[in-house]
């Protein structure tokens, strides 16, 4: 493994976006990035800006008001990247699946590499994700 | 000293000035997390987020931007080169000046709203802490007779004991400098969601990365530049201790206090920065420092 590898791993800047979501898995998402689970000793950090992220962390179903919104985020990361869905209704639209303004999960929209069940997601889990996420780095562009 | 060896150093700094930046902020990182009761990342973190940024695609809103960048890491990098080369102390400066300038510069380039605050801002900051820099190479002057960094050099005796006034104004601008509390007005480095990221929002990828070595060089300058102050007189290694305390006391005041807003940076600068060096200058005309 390069330097390049251990690097990418090692210093993952999440992007956090909320399509829609009850808030529940928004609330969990901030739980992590508290004294108590710490994820800055992972060198994980939560960005505001679409242009430094690499993994992009979207809560909630996506939907028809702000699916542009979501894609267009999505594309103003740089390679290499990784889109994580939390909760179920990002992975599947959960109990709004049939609603009118509802497209169904994340993956309707942007291609998703990891999803994080539950309702609402446990911040464990959500970690979890992320290291599960960085496997996709690790053999970029070999 | 002779050329050979001068040109030796300014080599040897060139290289080691970023690793001494870099751990720097890594330190300051991991302190900065046990002071807000965390674990913090490991040491070498900002040298991870730099490969990671160099590895990742670029993207440029246009070719200014990407020109800035460069510009910015060049002539900070020349400003430390003049400065182990013991040349003038105001053309060091006036380097330094023009290189923290591109960073405004490059994001006023762009459209994006962000981008323009963020440029203000940094201009504000400008505006804040260059009379203190400008301003204070005038009673070391007066000191070592000339502007020369080699003066000072042959001054013979410490500068600490004559001109600590000039030293706690010193210390302001390298608290807006390094962009910490109270005066993080341009770009938090906390809260990494400053309105988007403040001065920097439109660099991404291998131009951050740029920017950022730019920012361990810019500090490794400094805090060297603060060592002047007990550079002869016998106990050189004081010098260094000068340095990495006065980086310390910036870690501290960090932590401990709250950002306050623009208007107040700037009064508080202008008005303790320069009272305080201009009091030093009369001191030293009277013959009481």
């Amino acid at each position: 493994m390069g330097l390049l590898s251990i690097s990418r791993a090692k210093s993952p800047w999440l992007l956090h976006f909320d399509c829609g979501s009850c808030n529940g898995c928004d609330i969990e998402i901030l739980a992590a990035l508290t004294p108590l689970y710490d994820v800055e000793r992972f060198g994980i950090l939560n960005m505001g800006n679409p242009k430094h992220a690499d993994v992009l962390l979207v809560t909630g179903p996506a939907n028809w008001r702000n699916y542009r919104v979501l894609r267009n985020l999505y594309e103003q990361m740089p390679d290499p990247k990784a889109v994580i869905a939390v909760g179920t209704c990002g992975c599947t639209g959960g109990v709004f699946h049939n609603c009118p303004n509802i497209i169904g999960g994340i993956d309707k929209v942007i291609p998703v590499d990891v999803y994080v069940p539950g309702c609402a997601a446990r911040p464990e889990a959500i970690i979890d994700a992320v290291v599960l996420a960085l496997e996709k780095f690790k053999g970029y562009g070999k | 000293m002779t050329t050979a060896w001068l040109i030796i150093s300014a080599v040897i700094a060139v290289i080691v000035a970023p690793l001494v930046g870099g751990l720097l902020k890594g330190i300051d990182r991991k302190l900065t997390a046990h002071m807000q009761g965390r674990i913090g990342p490991p040491i070498l973190q900002p040298f991870y987020d730099v490969v990671k940024l160099l590895g990742k695609r670029r993207i440029a809103a246009n070719g200014f931007q990407i020109a800035f960048a460069y510009a910015f890491l060049a002539l900070i990098v020349t400003a430390l080169v003049f400065f182990v080369l013991r040349q003038d102390l105001l053309v060091v400066l006036f380097i330094l000046f023009f290189g923290s300038l591109c960073l405004p510069l490059g994001a006023l380039s762009v459209k994006s709203p962000y981008s323009q605050f963020g440029g203000h801002r940094e201009l504000l900051q400008f505006l804040a802490y260059e009379p203190i820099l400008l301003l204070a190479t005038i009673p070391i002057a007066l000191k070592s007779r000339g502007f020369p960094v080699s003066n000072i050099f042959e001054y013979g005796q410490p500068l600490l004991p004559h001109l600590w006034l000039t030293f706690i104004a010193l210390l302001v601008a390298l608290a807006i400098v390094m962009r910490k509390s109270p005066f993080d007005i341009s770009s938090s480095e906390h809260a990494h969601q400053e309105i988007v990221r403040g001065v920097i929002t439109e660099y991404s990828g291998p131009y951050l990365a740029l920017i950022e070595l730019g920012h361990w060089y810019e500090m490794a300058l400094l805090l060297s530049i603060l060592g002047l102050f007990w550079v002869t007189g016998g106990l050189w290694w004081l010098s260094i201790i000068i340095g990495l305390g006065s980086w310390f006391i910036m870690l501290l005041v960090d932590n401990a206090s709250a950002r306050l807003n623009w208007s107040w940076m700037v009064k508080f600068a202008w008005s303790v920065g320069t009272s305080l060096i201009a009091l030093n200058i009369l001191f030293i005309n009277l013959g009481w420092m």
